[in-house]
């Protein structure tokens, strides 16, 4: 029964946070209710015995990678009151996206009650660390090991990215463009 | 039932270590500065937090007049939640379990036949706790944001990078230990200890150690890593917009960040609760029966010892403030990423293979 309640009040919560997301113009009241979408997730994932995945949902989306967010946004310093025309393509591929993410929705909700109804195995563990450990570094070795990979290339990129010139030719371009300031006086 | 009771009692002994912490650094400073420091208020100053309270919540409570109101409002609040919502997990004690509890009021002990003195249990509690305590950064991120005053920005700037950078070098200095003790569970971690040869983890983990201790001081925004409230150059950082109860809840909320910093330092690395010695001792002297584990004297005497291990780190603190210069913005970035990360990780490097040697 207070799971149940739980439940809804966090599904709520994250629903409604998701909401003013999106309806927000303003860019950092969106990455403040995107951080609150993903603490309402990590208490439903608590309330479904997977803490794990909870505390890791707080420690990489909210505690890393949503910071690093709000830091680009505090740093930008956007204009509120513009409009993003240009960007105006995107509400019909954001429509059509979130047409097929409702269509999947139904479809899983479909699934689910179709499927014969078992009850859950009280002593299997699943979301317990260590069995999550286990499972990841046996039987799922090689999914692990591909998005292993896949982050390494994405850290190489953004070295790279970031690394395009080396401190001489740093100093040659930023010398350059301070003349051509210059030039313009 | 019980567990609301627990929160209460824990919440009001945080809090009180909390406010003396505050007291104890201006003595300490005072001492090492030559000065005496709070003496007026009650004997030897000891009712000086109390005071100290009273005057934030009668002063006046400025709000800048272009501050973003909502954020603004907000920022306190989530920096104090998040540094005291770590406080569910703290070990405070070993298990009691020769009592019977039926003699307390309201039917409060009921059906407990172990008490233990820890109000919740998680299976991941280091990363719980880690979580919350990155969490925080939003506080004082979103305040030096709200207050639109360049001194804030740029306090909370500083105050984002400094912790996103040193975050990474504290979970690294973490993960030996996790893996000495093969759990993430606070009180399996202190089991693991009592059960290991080294009886604390400072010994096999003293890289880790350090790594640890030099990065919760820049977690906990302290000097010598105190940039974003550097007052030389950003008068106050973050908090320069903030007054009254609103810098108050602020002030609390670093030093409850020291309090829990200095509680997993003791739980990771100096065997939380446990005293070594302690129960062959009390064979020794003929208190066998007495002092054992699941005994109540035995839980005092760990609990106190608990405090004591984190008064000592408090202390350390302190000590440090009193004696160390500030570093540059730069020189943090460089030495947090060039040399506090890399020790962290050939830490756990080390760890893997003398962890894989050992267990073959």
């Amino acid at each position: 029964m207070a799971s149940t309640v739980l439940f809804y009040l966090f599904a709520g919560l994250a629903i409604a946070s998701a909401i003013s997301m999106v309806y927000h113009k303003n860019p950092l009241y969106s990455a403040i209710s995107l951080i609150g979408v993903f603490v309402a997730l990590s208490c439903i994932y608590v309330s479904l015995a997977a803490p794990f995945i909870a505390a890791v949902q707080i420690l990489i989306y909210a505690g890393a990678i949503m910071v690093l967010v709000v830091f680009v946004i505090m740093l930008l310093n956007l204009d509120e009151d513009k409009p993003l025309n240009r960007l105006r393509y995107l509400y019909f591929v954001g429509g059509g996206l979130g047409l097929i993410l409702l269509v999947q929705t139904f479809f899983v909700f479909y699934a689910v009650m179709r499927a014969p109804n078992h009850p859950a195995d009280q002593t299997k563990m699943v979301g317990r660390t260590l069995d999550l450990g286990s499972a990841m570094y046996s039987q799922y070795l090689l999914p692990v090991e591909i998005v292993g990979v896949l982050l390494l290339m994405a850290i190489i990129g953004a070295v790279i990215l970031v690394r395009r010139l080396s401190q001489p030719q740093l100093e040659l371009v930023i010398e350059h463009e301070l003349e051509q300031e210059h030039r313009k006086r | 039932m019980v567990y609301l009771v627990a929160v209460v009692i824990a919440f009001q002994m945080v809090l009180m270590i909390v406010a003396y912490t505050v007291l104890a650094e201006r003595k300490v400073l005072g001492w090492i500065q030559g000065r005496i420091g709070p003496n007026r208020v009650g004997p030897w100053g000891l009712l000086q937090p109390f005071a100290d309270l009273l005057k934030f919540i009668f002063k006046e409570d400025l709000v800048p007049d272009k501050s973003t109101k909502f954020v603004y409002f907000l920022a306190p609040l989530v920096a104090l939640t998040c540094a005291l919502m770590p406080m569910v997990v703290y070990p405070f004690g070993p298990t009691i379990t020769t009592i019977n509890w039926n003699f307390l009021p309201w039917g409060l002990g009921e059906g407990i036949t172990q008490l233990p003195l820890t109000i919740a249990r998680i299976d991941v509690g280091v990363l719980y706790v880690l979580g919350i305590t990155s969490v925080g950064v939003y506080g004082i991120a979103l305040a030096g944001w709200s207050s639109n005053s360049k001194y804030s920005l740029m306090g909370g700037l500083r105050s984002s990078a400094q912790m996103i950078s040193y975050e990474l070098a504290m979970g690294a200095s973490v993960l030996g230990v996790v893996m000495l003790a093969g759990s993430l569970d606070l009180t399996q971690i202190i089991n693991a200890q009592i059960n290991s040869p080294f009886r604390w983890f400072i010994i096999p983990q003293i890289i880790g150690f350090i790594v640890f201790l030099i990065a919760a001081f820049a977690e906990t925004n302290r000097v010598p890593f105190d940039l974003p409230e550097a007052e030389t150059e950003l008068v106050a950082g973050f908090h320069t917009e903030y007054s009254a109860l609103k810098f108050a809840l602020f002030f609390m909320a670093e030093y409850v960040n020291m309090f829990t910093v200095s509680v997993m330092c003791t739980v990771l690395f100096l065997g939380g609760w446990y005293v070594p010695g302690l129960e062959p001792l009390a064979r020794f002297l003929g208190l066998g029966e007495w002092i054992h584990h699941g005994t109540i004297v035995y839980a005092i005497i760990s609990h106190v010892a608990f405090i004591g291990k984190i008064c000592l780190f408090l202390f350390f603190y302190i000590w440090v403030r009193g004696t160390l210069p500030r570093f540059r913005f730069d020189q943090l970035m460089n030495f947090g990423w060039k040399f506090l990360l890399p020790l962290a990780l050939l830490n756990v490097i080390l760890t893997i293979v003398v962890v894989y040697f050992l267990n073959r």
